[in-house]
């Protein structure tokens, strides 16, 4: 055990996985970076930023394959790879780069084993940065967990810290679906303790990091955070506050989120991703549906608005949730008094 | 190059079993019963056949929404192709993919395709897969002209050069994307498409089962050998429209007919290989007979097969959840 940061946590889950089975290859865009050219260093990189660096030194150019900047292709090509035999893990960088490759995502690797009766497994990663918080703008922010959540066939991993980044990627990495694993990349620098040795988590089994009376906060990636902080600043207002850390939008663990909706009535959602059809609708939608008496009061979403992301900060820092806007939300439950019927 | 005779009775019969299988789903679907769409492979049997009859079991091939003569070239069983497209529960995807999605991996058969230009891309990673695993395989995208122009192909082709793999990309060049001549639709060449991404390039007459085999022979043992991929152009005539219920509008009058009678790979076939006193005419009318009777029982078969159950709505979405 010892201290390791996101990206260390990442990285050292990808070294251990190749080490342990020689069909784990790496591919995309400057993994390695530093082939052609002018010769300078090779690995010059390790992705855009650093989380594969020192792999391809460990692993060699036929585990670890730079690509050509054409999403389509290398996407689509560890699709078939996996189907074929290899256990490809690849990175499509800015997940908003999908829009480059989504057909070979939704249409092939995520059909393949229903289409074929059940014949086929692929056993496929795709890892990719999302979110806001970095300046980046309308096309490099995107969380956009939802659309791949839409997709029956893919598996939807939104790891929350450096623990459970690792434990994820060994599971996404050792899983035989098509597997989706987002990382925010305003996380990449947050450190925590992370054992040294392989362990796996499994997927859709939610993991709660608050536990309290008056109200549930379900919250995405790294949102956990700033539920856990909003919560911490709760209960020094005598405000219970359970959060749940659901680890995978697909498969989701509905039952978790039941059963605390069941003890504290309340349910305050947090969601960094465009606010239509994404995950807080769903969930609300669960609730509404399944837990309808237990609540005692409306469900609250803690999301951005319907826009794409913007630059300036001033309006970045408007555009995301943040700890005052979830304290804000749960306050607003805890304040809703049920109008009596005539 | 010598072919075997048993090689070349053997592909005497597949390219019979696909004439065949889309003549009787051409009658069949005018019917009502065949749910869904089909697309005919009718004409276009010597480029499947002279393909697949150099690959075994272990080379990968992808194929497109045109692709039941490349499943039947490959190797997967007729009867289970026929029950697929009538949506039984005994087709070889259990009736889930339908004409567009039959695949069967075991004879390395990567799937036709819905989506124009989803191959290349699968092919890139099952070549990918073959070159790492060191298992001698090769692996095979056919693609229409119409496909041609997809981004994905392009792609595919440069990435297939850059990782060198041991890949073939096979243009089966129809003249017509749906309803669109290539004529209009292909700027430029494809050998001209070929040589800007560095790979060699053959062309040859898809009716003529010998120069396919010659060409793809050709294409395939360069692959194979680690030299790269290739590009194949085979030139070809599609004999019934787009997707059955076409009326071929876009087409002269007597197109058709003169492909039927000029570039009937089967005809040129039987000619030559009795002309050479290779096979009798008797030999090889057995077989059309032997596949009448094949064609004949999997209809039969397939028209009685069960249906799927409603639990098999659910199942195989994923390996587990």
């Amino acid at each position: 055990m010892s201290k390791k940061s996101f990206r260390q946590a990442i990285n050292e889950a990808l070294r251990q996985e190749m080490r342990r089975d020689p069909t784990v290859i790496l591919m995309g865009e400057d993994v390695a970076g530093g082939r052609g050219g002018s010769a300078g260093t090779v690995d010059a990189w390790g992705g855009v930023l650093g989380v594969t660096k020192g792999l391809y030194e460990e692993f060699g150019e036929t585990r670890v394959l730079d690509t050509p900047i054409t999403e389509a292709s290398y996407i689509g090509a560890a699709a078939g790879a996996a189907v074929t035999g290899l256990r490809p893990v690849a990175e499509l960088m800015f997940v908003d780069f999908v829009g480059c490759c989504l057909d070979q995502i939704m249409n092939q690797a995520a059909k393949f084993r229903y289409m074929f009766g059940g014949k086929a497994r692929t056993p496929l990663v795709i890892r990719a940065m999302y979110g806001a918080g970095f300046n980046a703008a309308a096309q490099h922010s995107q969380a956009l967990y939802p659309l791949f959540t839409h997709i029956p066939g893919l598996k939807v991993v939104i790891p929350s810290s450096p623990y459970e980044a690792k434990g994820l990627l060994i599971s996404a990495i050792r899983d035989d679906d098509p597997v989706i694993f987002l990382e925010n990349k305003v996380m990449y620098d947050v450190e925590e303790e992370v054992p040294d040795e392989p362990y796996a988590i499994p997927f859709g089994e939610a993991n709660l990091t608050r536990e309290g009376d008056d109200v549930t906060i379900v919250a995405f990636g790294r949102m956990v955070g700033m539920a856990n902080e909003a919560a911490d600043r709760l209960a020094k207002k005598g405000i219970g506050c359970t959060v749940i850390d659901p680890r995978t939008t697909s498969p989701l663990d509905g039952e978790t989120i039941l059963d605390c909706v069941a003890d504290t009535g309340r349910l305050v959602i947090v969601d960094e991703s465009s606010p239509r059809c994404n995950m807080a609708t769903d969930i609300a939608a669960l609730v509404a549906e399944e837990a309808f008496d237990a609540l005692r009061a409306p469900i609250r979403r803690v999301v951005p608005p319907h826009t794409p992301v913007p630059f300036a900060t001033v309006l970045e820092t408007l555009y995301m949730p943040s700890v005052e806007k979830i304290e804000a939300a749960v306050t607003a439950t805890m304040n809703h008094r049920v109008k009596e019927k005539v | 190059m010598q072919i075997a005779r048993e090689t070349l009775l053997r592909s005497y019969r597949a390219m019979r079993t696909i004439r065949m299988f889309e003549e009787r789903l051409h009658v069949e679907f005018a019917t009502g019963e065949i749910p869904g769409f089909v697309h005919l492979y009718c004409g276009e049997e010597a480029s499947a056949v002279g393909v697949c009859a150099n690959l075994t079991d272990n080379d990968t091939i992808a194929s497109t929404h045109r692709g039941h003569g490349h499943c039947i070239a490959k190797g997967v069983e007729v009867a289970g192709m026929m029950a697929e497209i009538y949506g039984r529960s005994t087709g070889v995807c259990r009736g889930k993919g339908g004409s567009m999605h039959i695949a069967d991996l075991a004879c390395g058969m990567l799937g036709a395709n819905g989506i124009v230009g989803g191959g290349p891309p699968l092919i890139c990673g099952a070549a990918l897969s073959h070159k790492t695993l060191r298992d001698g395989g090769v692996a095979v995208a056919f693609y229409g002209d119409g496909a041609s122009n997809e981004g994905t192909t392009l792609e595919s082709l440069n990435l297939a050069s850059v990782w060198q793999l041991p890949a073939v990309f096979v243009v089966e060049d129809n003249g017509y994307g749906e309803a669109t001549g290539a004529s209009f639709a292909c700027a430029g060449t494809q050998k001209a498409r070929a040589a800007g991404f560095g790979m060699p390039y053959i062309e040859c007459d898809g009716s003529d089962y010998f120069a396919v085999h010659e060409a793809a022979g050709e294409a395939i043992a360069h692959a194979r050998a680690g030299r790269g991929p290739v590009m194949l152009h085979v030139h070809l005539q599609r004999w019934y429209g787009h997707f059955e219920g076409d009326a071929m509008t876009y087409r002269a009058p007597g197109e058709v007919a003169e492909a039927k009678r000029d570039h009937d790979c089967l005809r040129l076939f039987r000619e030559r290989v009795t002309q050479a006193g290779l096979f009798e005419d008797s030999v090889l009318d057995e077989v059309d007979t032997a596949v009448t009777d094949e064609i004949e029982a999997a209809v039969l078969q397939a028209k009685d097969d069960p249906l799927p159950q409603s639990a098999d709505l659910l199942a195989d979405v994923y390996v587990r959840y």
